[in-house]
Parts: C-alpha cells; sequence; structure tokens
C-alpha cells in the first residue's frame, strides 16, 4: 500500500505478531482496526511490574528528529564506527 | 617526497614570528626555542582550503587561494573584538601578510579536542560559544556568512567530478528542492546573525593550551547569515546516526540554556533546523562521494548513511518555517 501522507511505499513488518505498516519514506506507521489494542495488550503483559520511580535507560532518543533521518531513530553508526567514521566526520568540514 | 613550496614557506614564516613574539614563553631568553632546528615546524593542516601551521606558541594559516584579503581582515577583525568566544589572532594588519601568493594570519597555539576520544568532546561549550557569538551584535558590517556557498562549491564539484556515480543523483535532488537562500542563490531570511559558517569539532581549541578555556577558531566563513546553520552539522550529524541522541541533547540544551536564538527556547526545534540540515547533510554526502571517486573506492557505510538520507529526502516535505 502507499503511504497516506507522502506517497511512498509501506512495508510491513511483523511486531510480536502484530502486522504493522511502515512507510518507506516518512516511516510513519499504519495500524489496521484492532492493532493498536492488540500491542497494548502486549505491552501489558510483557512488561515487568512498574519499577520504583528509578527512570530506565532510554531505548530511543526523546528528542525529535526528521523524517529523512537514519532509520532507527539515529541510532546506526557511533558504536563500532566511533573511531572511524564517527571521528572522521565530527572533525572535518 | 619533493618538500611543498607552500608547507616549507610557512615553517620558516611560522618560526620566524614565533621568534619575533617575544611574549610566547617558548621563545623567551629563559625559554630559548625547544626546535632542534630553527625552522622547524609541525603541520597541524594542509588542504586546499587553508594550510596551517605550529611552530611552538604560533600557529599561521595560508588562506583559501581564492580569500578576499579585504573581507578576511574583516573576519579576523571580529576574532580580535569577540573576546571569550573566538581565538583572538597575534596581530590586526589592516591587510593580510601575503607568502607564497597566498594570504596569511597568525594566531596563538590553542589545544584541540582529542579526535580519539569523542565523549569527551565538549558539546556543552561549543553551544554556548555558538549562543553567545550569535548574541552578539556584528559589530561592524561584515560579508555574508559563507556556510551556503561552501555547500553550493561541494555540490558544484560533486557534479563535475562524479556525474555517473549512483549517489549523485539523490544528493542533487536533495539539494534542488532547498530554497535559494540555503544554495548560496539568494539573501538569507531574516535581519542577519553573526555566525560562526564552519562548526564542527576541531573548530574548538582550549587557549592558553592545555587547560584553558574552549574558543571558537577559523573565521574564514564567519559572517552574517542564518545561525541554525551553526546547529546544523551536529542536527545533521544525529539525524543520520552519527552523533547519539545524548549528544545531541546536551548540545541542543545547552545552547537553549545560553539564550541562543537559532531555535525557539523549547518545543520541536526542526522546522528551525530542517533546511540547514538538510543543505549539510547534502553537503557531506558531495563531498563523501566526490572523494571517492577521486580515491576509487566504494563509499564507506557512513558516507552512506548521508547519501541515504538525501535519497529519503524527497520524499518528505521541508519544514515550513525553514523555508
Amino acid at each position: 500500500m502507499q503511504c497516506p501522507k507522502c506517497h511512498a511505499p509501506m512495508h510491513t513488518y511483523n511486531r510480536n505478531g502484530v502486522q504493522i505498516e511502515q512507510c518507506s519514506g516518512c516511516r510513519g506507521i499504519f495500524l489496521d482496526y484492532g492493532e493498536l489494542e492488540a500491542l497494548t495488550r502486549l505491552e501489558a503483559q510483557w512488561s515487568p511490574p512498574a519499577p520504583p520511580a528509578q527512570p530506565a535507560p532510554q531505548a530511543y532518543p526523546s528528542a525529535p528528529a526528521p523524517a529523512w533521518g537514519a532509520p532507527h531513530g539515529g541510532h546506526a553508526h557511533y558504536g563500532h564506527h566511533r573511531h572511524r567514521g564517527f571521528g572522521r566526520m565530527l572533525f572535518s568540514s | 617526497m619533493t618538500p611543498d613550496p607552500l608547507l616549507s614557506a610557512l615553517a620558516s614564516h611560522t618560526a620566524a614570528m614565533a621568534h619575533a613574539e617575544t611574549r610566547a614563553p617558548a621563545h623567551s631568553a629563559a625559554h630559548p626555542c625547544p626546535c632542534p632546528r630553527p625552522t622547524e615546524a609541525v603541520t597541524l593542516a594542509d588542504r586546499p582550503d587553508g594550510t596551517v601551521v605550529r611552530h611552538a606558541g604560533t600557529v599561521a594559516k595560508a588562506h583559501a587561494p581564492d580569500t578576499d584579503p579585504a573581507e578576511l581582515a574583516l573576519r579576523v577583525a571580529v576574532a580580535a573584538r569577540l573576546t571569550g568566544v573566538l581565538l583572538p589572532p597575534l596581530d590586526t594588519p589592516d591587510a593580510p601578510a601575503r607568502l607564497a601568493g597566498r594570504l596569511v594570519t597568525h594566531w596563538p597555539y590553542g589545544a584541540p579536542v582529542d579526535p580519539d576520544d569523542p565523549d569527551a568532546a565538549p558539546w556543552e561549550d561549543a553551544a554556548a560559544l555558538l549562543a553567545r557569538l550569535h548574541r552578539t551584535p556584528a559589530p561592524f558590517p561584515l560579508p555574508p556568512m559563507r556556510g551556503p556557498a561552501k555547500a553550493a562549491q561541494a555540490v558544484a564539484r560533486l557534479r563535475a567530478r562524479a556525474p555517473h556515480h549512483p549517489g549523485t543523483a539523490p544528493v542533487l535532488s536533495a539539494w534542488a528542492a532547498l530554497p535559494a537562500w540555503a544554495r548560496g542563490e539568494a539573501a538569507p531570511p531574516g535581519a542577519g546573525t553573526l555566525c560562526h559558517g564552519d562548526l564542527h569539532l576541531g573548530q574548538l581549541v582550549r587557549h592558553p593550551a592545555p587547560g584553558g578555556p574552549w574558543l571558537l577558531i577559523d573565521v574564514d566563513d564567519l559572517g552574517v547569515g542564518t545561525p541554525a546553520w551553526d546547529l546544523a552539522r551536529p542536527a545533521a550529524w544525529y539525524a543520520c546516526g552519527l552523533l547519539p541522541p545524548e549528544a545531541w541533547q546536551r548540545f541542543l540544551s545547552a545552547y537553549r540554556a545560553a539564550g541562543g536564538p537559532a531555535v525557539p527556547a523549547d518545543g520541536d526545534p526542526w522546522p528551525a533546523l530542517d533546511v540547514p540540515a538538510r543543505a549539510l547533510t547534502a553537503q557531506t554526502a558531495a563531498r563523501s562521494v566526490t572523494k571517492a571517486v577521486a580515491e576509487g573506492r566504494p563509499l564507506d557505510d557512513v558516507e552512506e548513511e548521508f547519501v541515504g538520507a538525501c535519497a529519503r529526502m524527497a520524499s518528505v516535505p521541508l519544514a515550513a518555517s525553514g523555508s
């Protein structure tokens, strides 16, 4: 199917048994009827009991990022690449 | 290897400057020059857009061959004026010296960011310095900040030198979608703010070395323009997955805390950052492809990331307030 927002093709992913469509362009997500509830149910089922007021390390950036950025919210290259690409890019024009 | 004539001339020149700079501690009577040969100098950078040589506490920079002497003198004068933000020059002549056909300026040595330890990068200091720079009215009329012109130059080189590379088309189409000001073809919107024009981690030094406060260096692209341009390279690195979200947040929060005017004080900064971050992503991608073609090698994974971001830009409309 085509993304209703930017008209790029959407790809189907299976998340814990729930089919979701994600746009290859803007990476918006389309959920069919009932899928949001299914995801919420799964989350409630699998998440541990509410932790005491101690924030867990963040798995995803809380900062907004542009839709044209790297997939996965800007997590791609600062791990094992940091002394090569990372270092080189950060120190040059 | 044959010694480069500019490098040799610049090395001798820098040594002479260092020896004349009587206040430089390494060259006082009590501390004679420690170098084995009087013309010995360390090359800090040797690129087409600038050659930088250090001799003890003195650094000489030979600027790009096309540098305008009057504009450079104005930019150096700003560095002399903005104490605590920009590294002050050793001298401010009306016209910069000439050596082997190149304009040369003189600076004290400052200790750079350790390229092997990006975790120690002074993101907060960089942000606070930019905010102070952006809040300072231009002390006298200045030429435009050269960021967009430099990006346009990189894209023109890509077009000329790598017309058939598969990465070229997405970069050119991302570039073509930008508003004219971001391509260096029109005046930027707004009244204009004092901007650095080429911020990256190589543009910060501690002076006096090694433990002095951080200062911005390299005024070649400094001028009046859109301040979001100075935030846009870290923004582009973050967007392309090169800069961890934590580092980006530290930088952005420190800039806001220091009252920087480039982005709103809170809320989503991307409406202001989108256009310049796209331009810097396209510039980085253009340079990456041009360099890979010149070196006859494929793009590495980091370079691919910038080209991939350009390809994705086609399907994402420009943010409203940046156009």
